[in-house]
């Protein structure tokens, strides 16, 4: 009889442990008003407040300082001697469009043909991928989600990392117009091609996309004559790639153009140069220390990294962690990303190391929070803790460029995100795997 | 004339001996020594005379002739040691047939690779130069010390181990099964090829034998007919050699299953020293692992950029750890191996693994991977004076290393650090306007083990 009373304790033991097992893997999100206080706040774009408090009140941040008394129905999370930062944004990654990047079916960010200004990583843009959590977890809160193939790729989208639709999760979904401009100089030593042939491809491509966006601002300039006065006239047909174009044209969103080499870079910026009331940034830009006056001059944008090994032999082997910084210095803004989809989580250290090779903590700080989002056109919604924007943040136990610090609790939107990830349920699952034999 | 031959001869032996044998002498003092086998020591000295650490202690003084470095408010870490790289690798795949144990790593290091001298930038003096993995049975590898500007010899870890490269799961099968239409197309390919393999050359050593044996003995009374030959065969004596225990094998594998495939095979033919490099699912199987003495070289955090990496988690590092298996971080890339001392920060980032147990994961575990911890790994009096002087803590992003040692010769000082560190020049590359823009090597290259073997797979990427 006590045998059988130590089997049922036993069974039920293991029947609860199962049950919590599971309950983690369910853990919904809070939401509602939430009272911060205690924490060093780092607002990015008013300075640090010690000893501050944050409130939060549905999707938006209701006050930031350390001069109030909370009263009221806050749930108060109490993060004395931590640290509160904004989201960071990785403003270059293929997360939620790529899955795995060796099983095709699951590559979503490359779709066929030369120019596609019409396609929408927002509506590619995977709310359910594994790597989502991964990623929020690590305190990056927002992605600018990117196309790649083609001479236009497509529109990039600016996605929170919390929501069930990309429609709930958009910051914006024209976050950027990306582009790749043929090279003019070749593809390096496995590139055979004659200096000619490479001359008359470059050319031809060029041409390309010239012609195309003669198109586009004719198409511009008709419809906008129609729409300005529809009287009389006959309204011209609706194309899809042109009309996509439209609010490039206009200035509204942003070109991002890729370039990595001295020449590409100067080839991007003289290209951009002839295309007038547009913006552009330069994704890549490894090479940008080399012309940073050059890139300030046209006052474009970067969003550049810092692990990758050095472009040219010989090269000093900390040029790709001093590019940032360097580009910075000569009056570039600057945005760190991680050129990453799985690993976007790594951003914070892709700007830790421009932050310790010459840029500084508070400089790299803006690389992955406010500067990316005053490229994108977001900073009244996210890129630094202000009352009115965005609940986009995280709490830390220390500074998050650091491999070494916690980030301890994720807000997006307001939402109070469950620190949890695949990554995190394999750990809780296999720590100690045969626990229940043991 | 024989004369002047035998001069040659001694001449080239001398200056072979020599680059292999550049040593060094230097006295670190009062800096906080991560000695990893024996804590951290604070306002510690550290003598390092003749390539070997003599003295760890205060209040050290140097020798006459010893430079002596000032290392107060600094840290000291043994060098790191990476057991994946394929950093200064001329060729890396001999991608024709499933099994080509025969072929080595041996000639095929560049010494001149610039990469040694960024990678010693970044605190690493050793790595574990490896075949890539697109057959089951790759080549054998070379442990090479970070000697940037000596030679093929003089980089050559002596005393390392022999090692060998196996490759289970999606590598071998497609370039082989996929690409070329011969076994393995599948992981139940995979074992057969392994234990078939065993098998012959079990039977290849048992003939060979009895062969010498027979002739031998024939030799000796020379009577009745001659034995038939069996000729000697190199890719089966490397696999005996395997068997024997002389080599370590270094075993690329993703999934749970393949590994315990091959600890299922190990064990049928009593092979023990082997560790699992990548081991991306390992974490399922620790237990196993820990119990069959296996070992595992793991990344940080990568995964997903592959089918059989995507069920798998950055804690894994940790969960080996906490179950008792020797595991090691590397890199297997040659920006990875610049920043290894960071990749090693994510483990106590991911599953609270203690700072020093982090820190065995790129310097002690490795080198015993290796077959080298008797020698390096740690900072033990008698051991190499392979060292480096970090700013900081090693694990914080702020910390740069300031100067690293190999056998107690500086090789990398951040104070006199030229832009242009190449030895070989070569004339023809101009890259004034980009035209030569090197190709960026970095980031995630989920292929960087199918180097050479990708013209296999051209034919037929659409399955």
């Amino acid at each position: 009889m006590k045998k059988l009373n130590i089997f049922v304790v036993a069974i039920a033991l293991l029947f609860g442990l199962t049950a919590t097992t599971q309950a983690q893997i369910t853990e919904k999100p809070e939401y509602g008003k939430f009272a911060i206080t205690g924490a060093t706040i780092h607002t990015v774009t008013n300075g640090t407040i010690e000893d501050g408090v944050i409130l939060i009140e549905g999707e938006k941040i209701a006050y930031v300082g350390n001069n109030i008394r909370v009263t009221g129905d806050y749930k108060r999370i109490d993060a004395t001697g931590k640290h509160v930062y904004p989201g960071f944004i990785d403003g270059w990654t293929g997360l939620g469009l790529v899955e795995i990047s060796a099983v095709p079916v699951t590559v979503d960010d490359a779709e066929v043909g030369q120019f596609n200004p019409n396609m929408y990583a927002f509506t590619a843009f995977n709310p359910h991928s594994a790597a989502i959590p991964v990623t929020r977890v690590s305190g990056v809160t927002t992605v600018l989600a990117k196309p790649r193939s083609g001479s236009i790729s497509g529109k990039a989208a600016v996605m929170d990392l919390w929501g069930y639709s990309p429609d709930s999760m958009a910051v914006k979904k024209s976050g950027a117009l990306v582009m790749n401009l043929p090279s003019s100089t070749g593809g390096g030593w496995w590139d055979n091609r004659s200096e000619e042939e490479i001359k008359k491809q470059y050319d031809r491509q060029i041409n390309e996309i010239n012609d195309f966006m003669s198109k586009a601002r004719f198409y511009d300039s008709m419809m906008k004559a129609y729409e300005s006065d529809p009287s009389g006239k006959t309204k011209p047909d609706h194309d899809p790639r042109m009309e996509a174009m439209r609010e490039v044209l206009s200035g509204d969103v942003p070109v991002i153009i890729t370039a990595n080499s001295e020449q590409e870079i100067l080839d991007a910026i003289e290209w951009a140069g002839q295309q007038k009331g547009m913006n552009f940034i330069l994704a890549g830009a490894n090479e940008g220390w080399r012309v940073a006056d050059e890139i300030a001059e046209a006052g474009m944008g970067v969003l550049t990294t810092t692990l990758y090994t050095p472009s040219r032999d010989y090269d000093n082997y900390q040029r790709p962690y001093q590019n940032p910084g360097l580009m910075a210095e000569a009056g570039v803004k600057v945005a760190i990303v991680s050129d990453d989809t799985e690993n976007s989580r790594n951003t914070a250290f892709e700007a830790g190391y421009a932050a310790a090779y010459g840029m500084g903590t508070e400089e790299a700080l803006k690389a992955v929070t406010i500067n990316p989002a005053e490229m994108f056109g977001v900073a009244d919604k996210i890129g630094s803790l202000e009352e009115g924007k965005q609940a986009n943040l995280f709490i830390s136990d220390g500074d998050p460029f650091e491999p070494l610090t916690n980030i301890e609790q994720v807000f997006i939107k307001g939402y109070k995100i469950p620190m949890q990830s695949r990554h995190s349920q394999l750990y809780d699952e296999f720590l100690d795997r045969d626990a229940v034999n043991k | 004339m024989k004369k002047l031959l035998t001069l040659c001869v001694m001449a080239v032996t001398f200056v072979v001996t020599v680059h292999a044998q550049e040593k060094g002498s230097v006295l670190i003092k009062n800096a906080t020594v991560i000695t990893v086998t024996n804590g951290d020591l604070e306002n510690t000295d550290v003598l390092i005379r003749d390539g070997i650490i003599e003295n760890i202690g205060k209040d050290l003084r140097a020798p006459r002739g010893v430079e002596t470095v000032d290392a107060t408010g600094k840290y000291v870490m043994p060098g790191i040691i990476d057991a994946h790289s394929h950093l200064n690798g001329v060729d890396i795949n001999e991608a024709r047939n499933p099994v080509t144990a025969e072929v080595t790593m041996e000639e095929s290091v560049d010494p001149n690779e610039v990469g040694i001298y960024h990678a010693l930038a970044g605190g690493a003096t050793t790595i574990h130069l490896m075949h890539g993995s697109a057959n089951v049975i790759g080549g054998q590898g070379e442990t090479l010390k970070l000697r940037y500007g000596t030679t093929q010899d003089g980089m050559r870890f002596e005393g390392a181990k022999r090692t060998i490269k196996f490759a289970l799961g999606e590598n071998p099968t497609r370039v082989h099964g996929q690409g070329n239409g011969i076994q393995p197309r599948t992981r139940m390919g995979v074992e057969q090829v392994v234990r078939n393999h065993f098998d012959e050359a079990l039977d290849y050593k048992r003939k060979r034998e009895a062969y010498l044996e027979a002739k031998a003995e024939y030799d000796r009374g020379g009577r009745g007919t001659p034995p038939v030959p069996v000729a000697e065969n190199l890719r089966y004596e490397v696999l005996n050699d395997i068997i024997e225990g002389e080599i370590y094998v270094h075993c690329h594998s993703y999934r749970a299953d393949e590994i315990l495939m091959l600890m299922r095979v190990f064990n049928d033919y009593g092979i023990k020293n082997y560790t699992f490099q990548h081991a991306n699912e390992a974490f399922k199987v620790a237990p196993e692992l820990a119990k069959n003495g296996a070992m595992t070289s793991v990344f940080s955090d990568w995964w997903a950029y592959k089918f059989e990496v995507y069920y798998s988690t950055a804690y894994n590092a940790s969960i080996l750890n906490a179950n008792g298996v020797i595991n090691s971080i590397n890199s297997d890339n040659n920006q990875l191996l610049r920043t290894l001392n960071h990749e090693a920060a994510k483990v106590v980032r991911y599953g609270n693994t203690t700072v020093n147990d982090a820190i065995k994961m790129i310097t002690l575990h490795p080198a015993i991977q290796l077959g080298i911890d008797d020698y390096v790994g740690s900072i033990e009096e008698g051991k190499h004076g392979d060292v480096v002087v970090w700013s900081g803590h090693p694990l914080s992003i702020y910390s740069l290393a300031e100067m690293t040692f190999v056998d107690g010769k500086k090789y990398f000082d951040r104070s006199n650090d030229p832009d242009d560190m190449r030895i070989d020049i070569d004339p023809g590359t101009d890259f004034e306007d980009g035209a030569n823009f090197r190709e960026i090597v970095t980031r995630r290259d989920e292929d960087a083990c199918l180097q050479d073997a990708f013209i296999l797979m051209q034919n037929n990427t659409q399955n």
